[in-house]
């Protein structure tokens, strides 16, 4: 995964070299490596299945909770009609055995409530940790102290034994929002730890020293300084984390504490489908092929990204 | 040193203390009323009342966070008169469900989530490292390439779609192996391995593949150490070189992530143990959650954060033992 250390150090730009910023840096990237170009290209095919979800099924013919009776063969215990899992010029991916529901709908629809979690969580995630991560490297002293605390208090929690816990003890909440805030919660020390130590290595800086003397107060030397700084590392985390944070998302889905029926989402249709994976595999194959993809996609581009933005951080 | 393990062991009880506090919190401020649940349908407002006291739910909330803590430590009684129960130390209350003590349930489960997460850790472990260390020490040739994009692969998956595979395949289809059932250790050791192997598999080649990547990477950066250098210079065989100065250093960081997974997993494998229907902790959870039991997931959770901030806390101390520049 890291060709970087394969390179000679002159071949490897500094993380924020002059006159490269990280996005440059990771544009020439990107466009350098097959497999970051592909995974990008996933992930966009992936985003845009997720924006146009309804346009997409409404292109389909069918909404993702409509039913189709026809499609299913009461005889043979609502078995798909037709080979592989009943994929047809009706039905492009096929229906869900028993209820006939169109599988393409569900996907789609399925990929805009997994990402748009997976996404939202990551936000906050980073956000949150960016934040803590900031103000414990550059105030220090007290507010360090708290802010480790917490970090490593969270860091203790089982979290997903918790975030299950969560998810099935409330019960009339929203829970696209509920489960954005629960996945939230428990991945913010990771970033913030890797943001502390950029930060405790930039504050003595000349540049920051010379801000200082200059006259800025803490919040411009923070936002103007400090942040653009640590931008290289934030960028390549982020795209490292989301894989796990739709891989959450899915397994709190598929244990079914996640987003309710009929609302489709990958997890919970897989989860949905292991009882029929003896009779039709397709309907196990599709959501699980799609949950793959995204998570490999991710993986691969967080990989490239981090190698070029943060060649020696975060790496956990 | 010694003084390093007293501090050390001073947090992670402070530690424990918070979660409880913080799990005692939402589960008890939260809507659901377990005296209403207990006391059935037809329930008379004395009788509501009179459970209500004898399960202390009566009490200010801090009262109640109190009896918990003192109980784990001292044990203490439950109820009042007649219903009164003697919970013994480490006392984590009683099963709402079938009042049986919460410790004991937890130990009854514990063999079970042991077996399946230590025996996962070795394979793991075994096959992660061996496949991350050749792919450094062969880095950028061919065996190099496919290792990496298999396990880059094999990260991916999620768990539960490893474990149809696997059942699809290894018990369906090829009929190699028994589906998973429990036996204890004790009764048939190789019945045990027998059973557990694939739940093992299953959870193994997630990890192997984080843990190959991992190892990759760690070991990459340390064979290009000066004293790796140092080492070679001096005329050390190869093998000495990447067995004693390369491996050693080179493992630290994986033992951090050795140290979080496996005490993440011990009690919180619930994936893998509700698709194979092991009676483990996860199971336990999860059958709590849906009848709403209140003290078994509070158990749970202060048992799967204690695993946790122990396997930390050793993790630390072996680290003072693999890697010589370590100092307390």
């Amino acid at each position: 995964m890291t060709t970087l250390t394969s390179k000679t150090p002159a071949a490897t730009p500094e993380p924020v070299a002059a006159g490269s910023g990280p996005w440059r840096l990771a544009r020439a990237e990107l466009r350098r490596r097959t497999s970051a170009k592909i995974s990008l290209v996933i992930v966009a095919l992936f985003a845009v299945m997720a924006i146009a979800a309804p346009l997409l099924s409404a292109l389909g013919g069918w909404s993702p909770e409509e039913f189709d009776k026809t499609a299913v063969d009461p005889y043979l215990g609502g078995q798909p009609i037709g080979a592989l899992g009943g994929i047809s010029a009706d039905h492009w991916l096929g229906v869900e055995p028993v209820t006939g529901r169109d599988l393409f709908a569900r996907v789609v629809h399925g990929a805009q409530v997994s990402l748009l979690i997976a996404f939202a969580a990551t936000a906050i995630v980073v956000i949150a940790g960016t934040a803590a991560g900031v103000a414990a490297g550059y105030f220090g002293g007290r507010v360090d102290a708290v802010l480790s605390r917490i970090m490593d208090l969270t860091m203790s929690f089982p979290s997903l034994i918790f975030m299950i816990a969560m998810m099935s003890v409330a019960k009339d909440v929203n829970r696209i929002l509920l489960m954005t805030a629960v996945i939230g919660l428990f991945g913010w020390p990771g970033i913030a730890r890797v943001v502390r130590g950029q930060t405790l290595s930039l504050k003595h800086r000349e540049y920051v020293d010379a801000a200082r003397v200059g006259g800025s107060g803490p919040w411009r030397i923070l936002t103007r300084d400090i942040l653009p700084g640590v931008a290289g590392p934030v960028i390549a985390y982020t795209t490292l984390i989301i894989p796990g944070m739709i891989a959450t998302e899915a397994a709190l889905s598929y244990l079914g504490v996640g987003v309710r029926p009929p609302t489709p989402s990958w997890g919970q249709m897989i989860a949905e489908s292991v009882a029929f994976y003896d009779t039709d595999p397709m309907y196990f194959v599709i959501p699980s092929t799609c949950l793959f993809l995204t998570v490999l996609a991710f993986t691969l581009l967080g990989d490239a990204l981090r190698d070029i933005l943060d060649p020696r951080g975060s790496r956990t | 040193m010694i003084l390093y393990i007293g501090r050390r062991l001073l947090a992670v009880t402070g530690v424990l203390i918070a979660i409880a506090a913080v799990t005692f919190t939402i589960f008890y401020v939260l809507p659901s009323d377990p005296a209403a649940a207990a006391c059935g349908k037809s329930c008379s407002t004395e009788r509501l009342a009179a459970i209500r006291a004898n399960m202390g739910l009566d009490q200010p909330i801090w009262q109640q966070f109190w009896d918990f803590l003192a109980g784990i430590f001292t044990g203490r009684t439950i109820g009042t008169g007649q219903y009164a129960l003697r919970c013994d130390f480490p006392c984590l209350g009683y099963s709402y469900e079938n009042s049986e003590a919460v410790w004991g349930l937890l130990m009854d489960r514990l063999p079970v989530s042991a077996s399946l997460a230590l025996g996962a850790a070795v394979l793991w472990l075994a096959l992660g490292l061996t496949a991350g260390v050749t792919a450094a020490l062969r880095k950028d040739t061919l065996t190099d390439k496919l290792l990496m994009v298999g396990a880059v692969g094999a990260a991916s998956l999620p768990v539960y779609f490893t474990s149809m595979m696997l059942i699809y395949g290894l018990i369906r289809t090829a009929d190699l192996l028994p589906y998973p059932q429990y036996v204890p250790f004790g009764s048939d050791p190789l019945d045990w391995a027998s059973n557990l192997l694939l739940p093992w598999l299953a959870l193994a080649i997630l990890y192997a593949a984080m843990y190959a990547r991992q190892s990759r990477s760690s070991m990459i950066e340390t064979m290009a150490e000066p004293y790796i250098r140092t080492a070679r210079a001096k005329g050390l065989p190869r093998r000495k070189v990447v067995v004693k100065h390369g491996l050693r250093a080179g493992m630290t960081p994986i033992l951090t992530l050795f140290g979080m997974d496996l005490g993440g997993l011990l009690a919180g494998a619930v994936i893998t143990e509700s698709i194979f229907g092991l009676p483990g902790i996860g199971r336990l959870f999860y059958g709590a959650l849906s009848t709403g039991d209140q003290p078994v997931i509070l158990g749970v959770t202060l048992l799967a954060a204690a695993f946790i901030v122990v396997a930390n806390l050793a993790v630390d101390l072996l680290y003072a033992v693999v890697d010589p520049r370590v100092r307390f």
